[in-house]
């Protein structure tokens, strides 16, 4: 009988280092310019890869362990949420119209999310970063899947949500988080981790998921908290990419600053925009605030966002072009996202109404400045048409944003009450414009803009399912008269009160 | 700057006017009434007299608006292509000057929203 030695078991590091770094090479029957062809035309100059530092020394065996084990604990909570009606123990009804809005315009991005750094991460030559994308890619994919199946609940009984994919392509406000990820995973790779892990993972990350996961919390949806849990972890992890890239990056060649600080200003810019969403959930659309926009925007980006581009000085980086119109719009930016959902809820997936008299003093708290002066006239007068049986819509088509494909609605910085356009020609034609940040986006690469899907536009040139309204509405596959329309019109609400009145029977 | 790019990249843009059926595209604002939140697209012949557009376009959209009752639009401050000029309304839109993806913008002194002239703000 022969006795086989055992060998000695890895070293942490070296274990880290043969799962890791060990797992790329040099090739040597083709060029590795030409097995890696995106990683240089962007102009990034990268002299050392292995100078890529991973913080988290997270090797794929281990990270499977770790997102099973979550995974598990979520879906019992999952399970236990649907078994107890977890639908009733909401806030109001009306909370869910932010759900929807999530569903269709947030968790598509996710899985965009996840094809966007499969691709990345091919593409980069460097082992470190390859892996990085990996993992977020799987986490990206793991993020739609479990936030589809959390929502999916709310689905048996409200209406809305049964087409999240095919609204996601088609619906014309959620054009706009789709052609903001359309524009980042059609750019090269360092620009889409500039974008998405940077820009929109690191700075304004937490003006996303601070309402949403603290909207859920507040308003009793342990279905979407539960979520929340289970994807921060994973979300410390994308934080950390995103400015370790940029570092890197900068660390590498000072020729990468001004590339690096135009991606920046891009992406701040086109990730404000997409957040208007946001702005008007935080401050109409939950019945029980977290905090309002306003105050989100001073604590995590006046504040937060101060500090780290005062960091990010000593390579030569400066704030994001354009962060003081979007600091002077705080006071604004929600009420005029809110007055559009308002203006065209016959032809939106989810509900709008107007603030009751305690949600008005809040805004009038909240927005000394500008609620009163320039909001609540409108609204007053929105609440009146209703209350008459004659409520607003809108009947007539917007006119869009070029670049972030929102419709015209901001105003002119200083000027609430002038509509900002910006308009540039190019090749004889007309490009309009919400404000200098789209503009300038435009006229840097006019070309990949052109090609813009303006949803208004493709209506008019009779690719969305016909003439008239009633024909788009079904092309967007919307249950009509369900779906959209007010509040207090809808299938929701009354289901809503019906429950609310059996619950006050029962006890 | 044009596109980086590991090839050739150009392209038809999408919203050329020949896709448009024989129209153009014409955005159109009474400007202070932003109760309705953004300024109007709509897709017109070239031929229409302006005097239609205002009569036959314009004024419906915005009808419902309170201020709709005592607006005269002949004696608005028109804009075009934001620049001051003056509509003929018994001319075309093309004579007007109009074109594709125009910008058309009307100020009614006098009536300026829901909140009054003052704020302005409706």
């Amino acid at each position: 009988m022969t006795v086989h030695k055992r060998t000695k078991k890895m070293g942490i590091k070296e274990r880290y280092a043969s799962m890791t770094r060990d797992l790329g090479w040099e090739t040597s029957y083709q060029p590795m310019d030409k097995v890696f062809p995106y990683d240089t035309y962007e102009g990034i100059k990268i002299h050392d890869w292995d100078a890529w530092v991973d913080p988290f020394r997270l090797t794929m065996d281990a990270y499977w362990k770790y997102q099973s084990e979550k995974e598990r604990k979520l879906y019992a909570v999952i399970d236990s949420f649907a078994q107890n009606n977890g639908q009733l123990g909401i806030t109001d009804a009306r909370y869910l119209n932010a759900v929807k809005i999530f569903l269709t315009g947030v968790s598509p991005l996710e899985y965009a999310a996840h094809r966007g750094y499969a691709f990345t991460g091919r593409h980069f030559r460097g082992v470190g970063a390859r892996i990085a994308c990996q993992m977020q890619s799987v986490d990206e994919l793991r993020h739609a899947q479990t936030q589809l199946h959390s929502m999916s609940h709310y689905n048996k009984f409200f209406s809305g949500m049964h087409s999240h994919k095919m609204m996601h392509d088609r619906v014309w406000y959620l054009s706009v988080p789709k052609s903001f990820f359309d524009d980042a995973m059609t750019a090269g790779p360092f620009e889409f981790l500039t974008a998405i892990s940077f820009s929109f993972e690191y700075v304004l990350t937490n003006l996303l998921f601070v309402p949403f996961m603290s909207g859920a919390a507040h308003n009793g949806d342990m279905a979407t908290v539960t979520f929340g849990f289970s994807a921060q972890s994973d979300e410390a992890r994308h934080m950390t990419l995103g400015i370790e890239i940029i570092k890197f990056m900068l660390e590498q060649d000072e020729a990468n600053v001004p590339i690096v600080q135009r991606w920046i200003d891009k992406w701040f810019w086109r990730g404000y925009r997409m957040l208007a969403l946001v702005s008007m959930m935080m401050d109409y659309m939950l019945p029980k605030r977290v905090m309002s926009w306003k105050e989100a925007w001073e604590m995590y980006f006046e504040e937060a966002g101060a500090a780290l581009f005062e960091d990010l000085g000593r390579y030569g980086i400066r704030m994001p072009k354009y962060h003081e119109v979007a600091t002077w719009e705080k006071d604004h930016l929600s009420h005029q996202v809110w007055s559009t959902f308002y203006n065209y809820a016959g032809a939106a997936a989810f509900h709008t109404w107007m603030p009751n008299d305690n949600e008005k003093s809040w805004l009038k708290d909240k927005y000394p400045d500008s609620f009163e002066k320039h909001y609540e006239p409108r609204f007053d007068h929105f609440t009146a048409k209703k209350e008459a049986g004659e409520r607003f819509f809108n009947g007539s088509l917007p006119m869009l944003c070029n670049t972030c494909q929102i419709p015209l609605i901001f105003t002119e910085p200083g000027d609430p009450t002038t509509t900002c356009y910006r308009e540039s020609e190019y090749k004889d034609d007309k490009y309009h414009f919400c404000s200098d940040g789209c503009k300038d986006i435009f006229d840097y690469e006019p070309e990949k803009y052109i090609q813009s899907w303006m949803p208004v536009h493709q209506i008019y040139q009779g690719n969305c399912g016909g003439a008239e309204l009633e024909d788009v509405l079904k092309w967007y596959q919307m249950d009509l008269g369900v779906d959209n329309g007010d509040y207090h019109d809808s299938e929701d609400f009354k289901m809503w009160t019906e429950w609310s009145e059996n619950q006050k029977k029962a006890v | 700057m044009s596109v980086k790019s590991i090839g050739d990249y150009s392209f038809t843009p999408k919203d050329k006017v020949e896709n448009f059926h024989g129209n153009m595209l014409v955005y159109m604002q009474w400007e202070k009434h932003l109760s309705f939140c953004a300024p109007l697209a709509f897709p017109l012949p070239p031929d229409m007299p302006f005097g239609d557009l205002v009569a036959g376009v314009l004024a419906p959209a915005y009808a419902v608006h309170p201020d709709s009752e005592n607006v005269d639009f002949e004696k608005g401050e028109w804009q075009l292509n934001n620049v001051p000029f003056t509509p003929d309304f018994s001319k075309s839109l093309q004579e007007n000057g109009l074109s594709h993806k125009s910008v058309i913008r009307v100020r009614t002194p006098g009536l300026e929203g829901l909140a009054g002239a003052d704020s302005a703000a409706g």
